[in-house]
């Protein structure tokens, strides 16, 4: 049984997109489309999480991902504190005492990014009865609200998940977020995920996911509804994985003429931070087709969603006591 | 020295192929007679209402965390766990801190062992000066201090030279060299590269890393006259390196851990830490590779690979903690279970866990004669019980078995004569 479900099915933490029902995903997407409306009033707030402690605790630097859940937390109203950690200094025992102090204040959630895979899952078996642990990355193993808020901007686009064709580019290996995308994508019913990569950057039976598995950027990119490039991390050239910024920039870079065998109207998607001229071109990512900033503004609306399914709070009930 | 005799047992010898009802006298620490015993006055008198006798086990690979880590276990400890899980002898590798290439070492261990008056504790010296693959330690004296035969400790020795050079050295004094098939720089994992690794986000160790490993150790190992053993092979590939070369007549040997044998990769699937081993859990089609192989006896030796962890260790994100289980406690059962399910005969199980260790390092232990030392065990076969965090006697309660039921278990255990497990009254 898997821990982030309750015994009802329903979300008690939010660890992996996989194994979850496509009833839940829908869920979850409807749930940010309400709050979006939220978002653009001007009084950007709702009190479904007031008097709500949640602590955001990042063993790993990050901008985008730590305001957005920041932010969405404080318009639920919710009271956010924001923990990082030098991971370099902490160890396996350390890690359960931390989390013992912290939530020794009364924490309601934490928002738990951290180096090693499982680090979520080891936290929710480890949290008091009634707290929840959102996850906002563990190694290489899932990244579930940034594939969430992925596939909100795909359904904005693009509809209905069953005639598409998702590409995902670059660095597959290495990358929680095209794990989570690919169980998330699966679940909604995609009609095709394919992934993209020189083989040093995809892992072992990669297409057990339920991927169609290319090394040629053309043909992986053929049809393709929406195509998603990841960042390339500097350190996969020391690693040997790579050659350099330039070789994987010709083969594997997104641009306006690598697109063209793309469908006329693909959609390009970015988790960010962007590396420029390496895994995409400029002129792409500042272009019409790009979504990149709709992912960053949808980030926020995804995230209230999941903060309060996981509270088993519904934003119809916060319009009512309002 | 007492004399006991233990009447009315089914004695099981894999060494002669005995299987009889009989009984055993002992006197002096030694066996002086064996099925119909007469003209025997014991001191003390072990009913074993047709319960089996079987040489006490030999388990090849277990470490007691001492010196060096005791505060995860040591060896008054691990021995007295073993005694009551039927193993007489524990062969420790010599990974210790300070690592075991001293005479002074190696004595301090077997004095804290004797001390302890349980299993037998056996050290293996280091095949490098401090396992850094760089320096000779003095082997001659490592033998004369007890050691039966040299290991890498779990440190493969990377420079092919030295090892050529320490084989050769070894094989002047006629000790056999106890290896781990691993390139390590394939191994940076910590788990079996496949299906599971990639759903779980865990870097996954590939076949090849103990393919590398096992192909060159064999290479070198042909250039010299030193009898070589691979310890803990882990996958259908090393185990098809391993045939071959016994098919071209090559004398080596091979052994497995006896957890390889039961579990595979999706036992990791909640990253819960017990199944981060090192070599890692693999495919089912490695487990029953592996199976197969001990069947055919392509692998001969099956050892509990005993890494006894505290608390702390196996407490974090999968990555994080040490690898190892905690295996003396299962060692018996689990064998014995591979008879239940039809994968080994009974002697060939037991031979796995006795004679065969003691014939690769010379042990005068691990068979049931006249003459041989009296290391012996009693099993109850129709015994069930659970593994549970109290059934543990080491102080490792890091086993993948938790929760399992088994049938056998260790009744009586006694080494060189003396009784040193027996029911609680």
């Amino acid at each position: 049984m898997s821990v982030q479900l309750d015994e009802n099915g329903q979300l008690r933490h939010f660890l992996t997109t996989e194994g979850l029902d496509p009833a839940l995903l829908t869920r979850i997407l409807d749930t940010a489309e309400s709050f979006s409306g939220v978002i653009g009033k001007s009084v950007k707030k709702v009190p479904l999480l007031r008097g709500r402690t949640v602590i955001n605790l990042f063993f790993e630097s990050s901008t985008r991902t730590r305001t957005t859940f920041e932010l969405a937390a404080k318009r639920l109203s919710a009271d956010v504190l924001n923990v990082s950690v030098d991971t370099t200094t902490t160890k396996g025992e350390s890690l359960l005492d931390m989390l013992r102090n912290l939530q020794a204040m009364q924490a309601d959630m934490f928002v738990i990014r951290h180096s090693q895979s499982g680090a979520a899952e080891y936290f929710a078996r480890h949290v008091d009865p009634g707290v929840a642990v959102l996850n906002a990355g563990d190694g290489w193993h899932a990244h579930p609200t940034q594939a969430m808020l992925d596939a909100y901007t795909i359904r904005q686009h693009k509809g209905d998940f069953e005639q598409l064709r998702i590409a995902i580019v670059g660095d597959i290996a290495h990358s929680r977020v095209a794990r989570s995308q690919i169980h998330a994508f699966n679940g909604l019913g995609a009609g095709e995920i394919r992934v993209v990569a020189p083989n040093t950057l995809l892992p072992g039976d990669i297409d057990s996911l339920g991927v169609q598995v290319y090394n040629d950027l053309g043909a992986g990119l053929r049809d393709a509804d929406v195509v998603i490039a990841l960042r390339l991390q500097r350190e996969r050239m020391q690693g040997a994985l790579l050659p350099g910024e330039a070789e994987y920039f010709r083969h594997y870079g997104l641009s306006e003429a690598r697109l063209r065998s793309a469908h006329p109207q693909a959609i390009v998607m970015h988790p960010g931070p962007i590396n420029r001229g390496v895994e995409i071109d400029s002129s792409l990512a500042d272009g019409p087709r790009s979504v990149i900033l709709e992912q960053v503004t949808n980030g926020i609306a995804v995230r209230m969603a999941v903060m309060s399914l996981v509270l088993g709070l519904q934003p119809e009930t916060a319009r009512e006591s309002t | 020295m007492s004399r006991i005799l233990i009447r009315n047992a089914r004695l099981i010898d894999p060494d002669s192929g005995l299987d009889s009802t009989g009984d055993i006298a002992i006197a002096d620490g030694r066996i002086v007679a064996l099925g119909e015993v007469s003209d025997f006055t014991p001191v003390q008198t072990i009913e074993a209402d047709g319960q089996w006798a079987i040489p006490g086990l030999i388990d090849l690979a277990a470490r007691t965390r001492e010196p060096g880590a005791t505060r995860k276990a040591d060896i008054a400890s691990e021995a007295r766990a073993a005694a009551s899980a039927g193993i007489t002898t524990l062969v420790v590798p010599p990974d210790t801190q300070p690592v075991m290439d001293s005479p002074s070492v190696v004595e301090l261990v077997h004095h804290r062992a004797e001390a302890a008056g349980a299993a037998r504790v056996v050290a293996l010296g280091a095949l490098t000066t401090g396992l850094a693959g760089e320096q000779l330690p003095g082997m001659a004296g490592l033998a004369a201090a007890g050691c039966p035969g040299l290991s890498d400790g779990g440190y493969p020795v990377a420079d092919s030279l030295v090892l050529r050079r320490a084989l050769e050295y070894a094989s002047t004094f006629a000790l056999p060299c106890l290896l781990t098939p691993v390139d390590t720089a394939l191994a940076q994992g910590c788990l079996n590269e496949g299906p599971t690794a990639t759903r779980l986000g865990l870097a996954g160790v590939p076949a090849a890393a103990e393919t590398a490993g096992l192909g060159r150790q064999m290479a070198i190992a042909s250039a010299t006259q030193a009898r070589v053993h691979f310890g803990r092979l882990s996958s259908v590939e090393g185990v098809r390196l391993m045939t071959a070369a016994l098919g071209e007549g090559r004398k080596l040997s091979a052994d497995v851990a006896v957890h390889q044998l039961f579990l595979t990769d999706q036992d990791a699937m909640e990253f819960d830490p017990r199944f981060h081993l090192q070599p890692p859990l693999r495919d089912i089609i490695d487990r029953e590779a592996l199976r197969q192989a001990v069947s055919d006896g392509v692998i001969r030796i099956i050892c509990s690979d005993h890494q006894p962890h505290d608390q702390d260790a196996k407490d974090g994100p999968f990555a994080s903690t040490e690898p190892g289980a905690s295996g003396i406690d299962t060692l018996l059962a689990l064998v014995l279970r591979l008879v239940e399910e039809e994968v080994l005969s009974l002697h060939k199980a037991l031979a796995a866990v006795t004679i065969e260790p003691a014939k690769l390092l010379g042990l005068e232990s691990g068979r049931l004669a006249e003459g041989a030392p009296a290391d012996i065990t009693l099993v109850n076969p129709n015994a069930p019980w659970f593994c549970t965090n109290e059934s543990l006697q080491s102080r490792g309660k890091n086993s993948p078995f938790l929760g399992w039921e088994f049938s056998a278990r260790a009744t009586h255990t006694l080494i060189a004569g003396r009784l040193v497990h027996q029911p609680t009254q």
